[in-house]
């Protein structure tokens, strides 16, 4: 029982925080693309971008969430997400308008993404420095114990954890209800199903794109902020989301919301399943083993330091079986 | 020089100043700097402008952009280190290699098992078993010959610290360098070529990573952190004919390559090959028509590219002297590169070879001048807002990841055929 805990712990909880904040990052890069029909590589970096501007948000007013109750940085959070994405609506106007107005091949717009992506980094850096940086900055992280009867070991959920996973539920819903039935969101779905005939019919592409980027921003700093509540902030944050994110993005087939959100979860739990070491599973069953069969101590599929290997393998499978993803995204 | 701009009857008047302009700094830097200083700048330089010559194969050439031109780069630094440092007589005298054989023997013996069985279908297996079959076989043999190997790999460093080198010559290293770097430009280019642009550079973004990850973990070959110095070079070392020299001779013999290599590119390039290449690139569906093998021709020009990046990698690592895995990074291996053919002129070799000079001098002299200014920001900062950042050194060096990302928007907008655009012959 205690082994099932463990795994609870280690697998189930940590895999669905990856898998959300995967999901989330695969939804804005998706949704990128199908509109834009280029791989935005930013991405990462803009919920960095979005982490950063919470953190600096809750240096400066420490105290904001203890009125409601909530870690500081979720207070913030409206606002940090409304900043980036207009960061996200000013990096288009600026870097990659004036490119989509000379008629460009996708392949360069996906260049410029990687220039967009070191200049934000490079400017977090400057300011924020290497190190990580905790955003409970005058606060502790409520950790939630569950002590189950007759279990030694409790199941451990944190408090950003639990936010996460609400977040995560309301920003999908709220997704699939815009998307489906407002009209801003028929547009935007008519516009990556057809991007000439939307403009036919008398849809005003360019605030579209300025839609996509608030909505694209806004989730990414939402992700952003989210996971380094978790975790911690980093700088290079960005580093270890961007390989996950685009593998989410194309397993769940390019273009398409909902895949993005089954790919996320996919990848995250393919990462937490692949690092986790079976060994602790399988150790109450030795017992009942032959003798000659004995189990190694180390039964993790991959050690940790080669986690990166998970996604761009869920990555090369999907590319050689089904390039267009698991749910027929539409572009390949 | 001439031999590029014959075919157009003007003077080629933007390279001779673009070319004379690079040569004042140059000697600028010889003046100032001192000639060992000067010299190891052109030789850093020279390595760099082959690993130009390589990404202006694939994008200038082929369209197809390579964001991981380091795991190409690390993995050629490796093959030159790996075939040029002394052989560790320890672990040859010992039953280690056996045991690592015997490993690599069970290794292969799984994947032809898996293969067997992913085959069994052709037997009247139905597919959805033998997809199941295939797939616990394989999971199972991984285990098995992972954990395995972890014992192997502990024992090495354990009793031997890593195998050691084959103790070759270099150069030799450097054409095995290439071949494992295009190899693995092979094992990528199958997969994404022919499917969206958009993948290959995830999967080669991807790939770089992976490469990296495993020279850095996998001490018992690499020594990982550890890093392995000195390397051997090609030509006589300082130590027995001073730096100068040592470095002037290295610079030779780069220059030597680039000659070659810049020599057999021009010809490929009006050949009827390169005449191809070009239609692919600007109509993939009327080259298609006339009858071209789109993936073939897709398929040469990339893993071509990743050869010279690994020669180029491998030469460099020679040159540094030291091989360590962390000090790949993706700025100094990847972007600085792609900078260099954006800005130098994407499908020009001449341009490619000025970018690569240009943009490597400027790089070199940034970090001081990064270091200077970040100073004056400061100051200036902490006079009027207090703001006291510690570090300097390491955020000054930051500042160029900004300026490096900066570059490659405005020279996408404002000059997308680089400074030296190339040229199209017309033989009418």
């Amino acid at each position: 029982m205690n082994e099932l805990i463990f795994f609870f712990n280690y697998v189930v909880v940590a895999g669905s925080v990856t898998g959300s904040i995967y999901a989330i990052g695969a939804i804005g890069v998706t949704l990128i693309y199908s509109i834009l029909r280029f791989a935005h590589f930013a991405h990462a970096d803009m919920m960095t971008l979005g982490a950063f501007i919470a953190l600096l948000l809750t240096m400066a007013f420490p105290h904001a969430g203890d009125v409601v109750g909530l870690p500081t940085a979720i207070v913030m959070l409206p606002l940090s997400m409304a900043l980036t994405s207009l960061a996200a609506v000013g990096i288009d106007r600026v870097c990659y308008q004036p490119l989509r107005a000379q008629g460009v091949r996708p392949i360069v717009m996906v260049i410029a993404s990687l220039g967009v992506a070191l200049m934000l980094q490079g400017a977090i850096r400057l300011f924020a420095g290497t190190g990580a940086q905790s955003l409970y900055v005058e606060a502790r992280k409520a950790i939630f114990r569950i002590e189950l009867p007759g279990v030694a070991r409790p199941i451990v959920v944190t408090e950003p954890q639990l936010i996460l996973f609400v977040l995560t539920v309301v920003a999908v819903v709220g997704l699939q209800l815009f998307l489906t039935r407002t009209r801003m969101g028929k547009a935007m779905r008519a516009m990556s199903d057809n991007p000439d005939l939307a403009r036919a019919c008398g849809i005003n592409t360019r605030v579209i794109i300025t839609l996509t980027w608030l909505i694209a921003g806004s989730l990414a700093a939402m992700a952003g902020t989210l996971l380094s509540l978790d975790v911690a902030f980093k700088p290079d944050l960005s580093f270890f989301l961007l390989l996950p994110i685009f593998a989410a993005a194309i397993v769940g087939g390019v273009g398409n919301p909902w895949g993005a959100i089954a790919g996320g979860f996919l990848v995250g739990f393919a990462e937490t399943l692949a690092v986790f070491n079976w060994a602790v599973l399988l150790r109450p069953l030795q017992a009942m083993l032959p003798a000659w069969l004995e189990l190694p101590n180390n039964l993790a599929l991959v050690g940790t330091e080669y986690k990166i290997v998970v996604p761009f393998f869920i990555l090369i499978a999907v590319l050689v079986w089904r390039p267009t993803g698991l749910f027929k995204g539409k572009v390949i | 020089m001439n031999d590029t701009s014959s075919r157009s009857p003007r003077l080629p008047l933007r390279e001779l100043l673009l070319f004379a302009a690079v040569a004042v700094v140059v000697v600028g830097v010889f003046a100032v700097m001192g000639g060992a200083y000067a010299t190891r700048m052109l030789v850093e330089t020279a390595c760099y402008a082959i690993l130009a010559l390589g990404l202006t194969v694939q994008w200038g050439y082929g369209g197809q952009f390579n964001a991981g031109v380091m795991g190409f780069v690390a993995l050629g630094g490796f093959a030159a280190t790996f075939v040029s440092i002394p052989v560790n007589t320890a672990f040859w005298a010992s039953d280690l290699p056996l045991r690592l054989g015997s490993v690599l023997l069970a290794g292969l013996a799984v994947i032809a098992l898996v293969v067997a069985v992913s085959r069994l279908d052709r037997l009247g297996v139905p597919s959805w078993l033998r997809t199941l079959l295939a797939v616990v076989v394989g999971l199972v043999g991984y285990l098995v010959v992972i954990s395995w190997m972890r014992s192997v790999a502990g024992d090495i460093q354990s009793r031997v610290d890593f195998v050691g080198g084959l103790g070759l010559s270099p150069l030799l290293g450097w054409i095995v360098g290439g071949a494992l770097a295009g190899g693995m430009g092979y094992f990528i280019g199958r997969i994404c070529l022919g499917l969206r642009s958009d993948y290959l550079v995830i999967a080669t973004l991807g790939i770089a990573e992976i490469i990296k990850a495993f020279l850095k973990n996998a001490d018992w070959l690499t020594r990982g952190t550890a890093t392995i110095s000195p390397l051997p070079w090609p030509v006589p070392e300082p130590g027995d004919v001073g730096f100068l020299t040592a470095r002037a001779l290295y610079l030779s013999l780069t220059a030597v390559m680039i000659a070659v290599i810049f020599f057999l590119l021009h010809r490929a390039y009006h050949a009827p090959w390169g005449r191809m290449i070009r239609a692919i690139r600007d109509n993939e569906t009327a080259a298609a028509a006339m009858g071209k093998s789109i993936t073939r021709r897709h398929m040469e020009i990339f893993v071509f590219g990743c050869i010279l990046m690994g020669i180029g990698g491998a030469a460099l690592t020679s040159f540094t002297g030291i091989f360590d895995p962390q000090g790949y990074q993706p700025l100094n291996h990847t972007f600085l590169v792609l900078v260099m053919v954006i800005l130098g002129g994407p499908g020009n070799n001449l341009g490619t070879l000025f970018g690569a000079v240009l943009v490597y001098i400027v790089w070199i002299m940034s970090g001081p001048l990064a270091l200077a200014l970040m100073q004056l920001v400061t100051g200036l900062g902490g006079d009027w807002f207090g703001w006291q950042p510690g570090n300097l050194d390491s955020r000054a060096l930051q500042a160029r990841v900004f300026v490096i990302g900066l570059l490659i928007v405005t020279v996408l907008r404002f000059a997308p055929r680089g400074l030296i655009p190339e040229k199209v012959a017309r033989h009418d």
